[in-house]
């Protein structure tokens, strides 16, 4: 008995030190004064001071930021509408449109709202084009969580507020959103890690004119690897490491009943 | 009733109508450009008319289903696709069991905090996660000189690590291993213990008590979480695109390449359709699977 707990704590914290390693190498190597990636040789702020002199880069983080607000917004108004619909109507359409780019392969719908924006739209790839995309498959997110939050719940209570009078507004403003609002709040902040996050999607649906923060990384993983990669990769860590610690916070307010 | 109804439009409309639009819709175009023919300079031929003089022609052809079938390449490609979702999934079980079973039977108080840091690498940004193995596999790096040393005490020639099929697969795991702990867990926290107590006091070994209590349990988590690794990984195209070298190409690098390097729309929406096929019955399989074991569990 003894014995096979402890195979499963080493085989457990192998599997931690594997999720874990590579990325402690990035952060480290962000620090490393050196051109390559392949030893320590000393440490330096060059490659954040590089990136904060970086001009493309700002642009792009800028306006990877406009794009993750706007995307995740649209998405967490859609999206709790559509969690809300699918639970209380069951709309089978509707939950298949929400949930299916959730679970397909991420370039296949990439690739058909390329084809759509060029040719039915004839529209100019930018930002519209990303923030459009982003949405369409953050939608299924905000969905899926905010229905699990109402599967999760007793029906009497929507039932008693009409039994006591109240109109499908009042019970939707008063006790309906203060109850999903957690659900809210997770979603929103999934769409906008999401957005912020995704590679493939922005890649078939971005313009030629403005530098979007993916694609950049991507260009200079692919074409020339410079510690400053190493930089942004770290300043992206803490940003979404910050955004989980505020979630779970939020969370763990909602459910103590603290939060108004 | 007539405000019952009225708010059930207004609830589901406005996210009907997008999905509509922005998801309905690109699929079908997806599926009609399959059917057209590719433009001199990329893009589509025009659709015409159908006159006398081109014998009734509406410019849509099926040609590009047949280039697909006739040349034995685009299968490989699917195959080999095939081969490396198996791969992960299998990889991703065995590195995901043991975490997620000791996860399940720790006290109530650590498990969230250790799916927690399960969850928290997951969240850095997708290619850092791919550029962190560029500079683990890089053959500078400490990790790939001490593998060639290794590999020359057994006299074996210098092994380059990145730009291979073994980097793919390590890639693929990596992103993808917490799509399977999550659901595994889930699934393993649910098991009763009075199972296992019994087994024990029938005379079953911790083996025999895992074989035949634990892992028959735990099947339809592994089978939710093969469905979260594999589909995914079938439609990858940046962890080749990275790691990989030129001969490992997956589906996605196909369908990439004929969006955004020859411009061949037609083609790319056809290997796109047999990719969504694909998947649709894989997911097929999934569930039919899924609804096979309860019958039997």
């Amino acid at each position: 008995m003894r014995s096979h707990r402890t195979a499963l704590w080493i085989a457990s914290i192998l599997v931690y030190a594997f999720l874990y390693i590579p990325l402690i190498i990035v952060v480290v190597f962000s620090f490393n004064d050196s051109k390559l990636n392949a030893e320590w040789v000393g440490f330096t702020f060059d490659w954040y001071k590089a990136l904060f002199n970086n001009h493309e880069m700002l642009l792009a983080a800028r306006n990877s930021l406009i794009i993750a607000l706007s995307a995740s917004s649209l998405a967490t108004l859609l999206g709790t509408m559509a969690g809300l619909a699918i639970h209380r109507y069951k709309l089978k359409v509707l939950s298949i449109l929400a949930f299916t780019p959730v679970a397909m392969p991420e370039i296949l719908l990439g690739v058909s709202l390329l084809l759509f924006f060029l040719q039915v739209l004839n529209m100019t790839l930018g930002m519209l084009s990303i923030i459009i995309a982003h949405t369409t498959f953050c939608i299924g997110f905000v969905a899926i969580i905010v229905r699990a939050r109402l599967q999760g719940m007793d029906e009497s209570i929507f039932e008693a507020a009409r039994d006591l009078g109240a109109t499908p507004w009042q019970t939707f403003h008063q006790i309906t959103l203060p109850l999903i609002r957690p659900a809210i709040v997770a979603g929103a902040l999934m769409s906008f890690t999401l957005s912020i996050d995704d590679f493939v999607i922005t890649f078939f649906t971005k313009g030629v004119g403005e530098p979007i923060l993916p694609i950049q990384i991507y260009t200079m993983i692919k074409v020339a690897v410079t510690p400053e990669v190493n930089a942004i990769s770290t300043l992206l860590m803490l940003l979404t490491l910050t955004l989980i610690l505020i979630a779970t916070r939020f969370d763990a307010h909602a459910l103590h009943g603290k939060s108004k | 009733m007539i405000t019952h109804r009225r708010a059930k439009w207004l609830m589901s409309g406005p996210p009907l109508l997008f999905l509509l639009v922005f998801f309905a819709a690109p699929s079908l175009i997806m599926i009609f450009t399959s059917f057209r023919f590719p433009g001199e300079f990329g893009g589509l031929a025009p659709i015409s008319i159908p006159t006398g003089e081109n014998n009734g022609n509406y410019g849509l052809t099926i040609e590009t289903y047949q280039f697909f079938f006739s040349d034995i390449i685009y299968l490989e490609i699917f195959l080999k696709s095939f081969a490396i979702a198996t791969l992960t999934t299998l990889l991703c079980i065995i590195m995901a069991y043991p975490l997620a079973l000791l996860i399940a039977r720790s006290e109530k108080k650590f498990r969230n905090l250790m799916i927690m840091l399960v969850v928290l690498p997951f969240a850095s940004n997708f290619l850092i996660r791919i550029y962190a193995w560029m500079i683990i596999l890089g053959p500078e790096s400490a990790f790939s000189q001490l593998i060639n040393s290794i590999l020359a005490i057994f006299g074996v020639a210098p092994v380059t690590l990145l730009f291979s099929s073994f980097a793919v697969l390590i890639g693929m795991v990596y992103v993808h291993l917490p799509f399977m702990i999550l659901p595994l867990y889930t699934n393993l926290e649910k098991h009763d213990p009075i199972l296992l107590d019994a087994a024990q006091d029938l005379g079953a070994n911790g083996w025999q008590r895992f074989w035949y209590v634990t892992w028959p349990q735990s099947l339809p988590g592994i089978l939710s979480g093969s469905a979260l690794v594999f589909i995914p990984v079938l439609g990858m195209f940046a962890i080749p695109d990275i790691l990989g070298g030129t001969d490992d190409i997956m589906i996605g690098n196909l369908i990439k390449d004929q969006f955004l390097g020859t411009r061949d729309w037609p083609f790319g929406s056809t290997l796109s359709i047999m990719l969504t096929l694909t998947v649709l019955c894989i997911a097929g399989l999934f569930s039919w699977f899924a609804r096979y074991q309860t019958r039997f569990l």
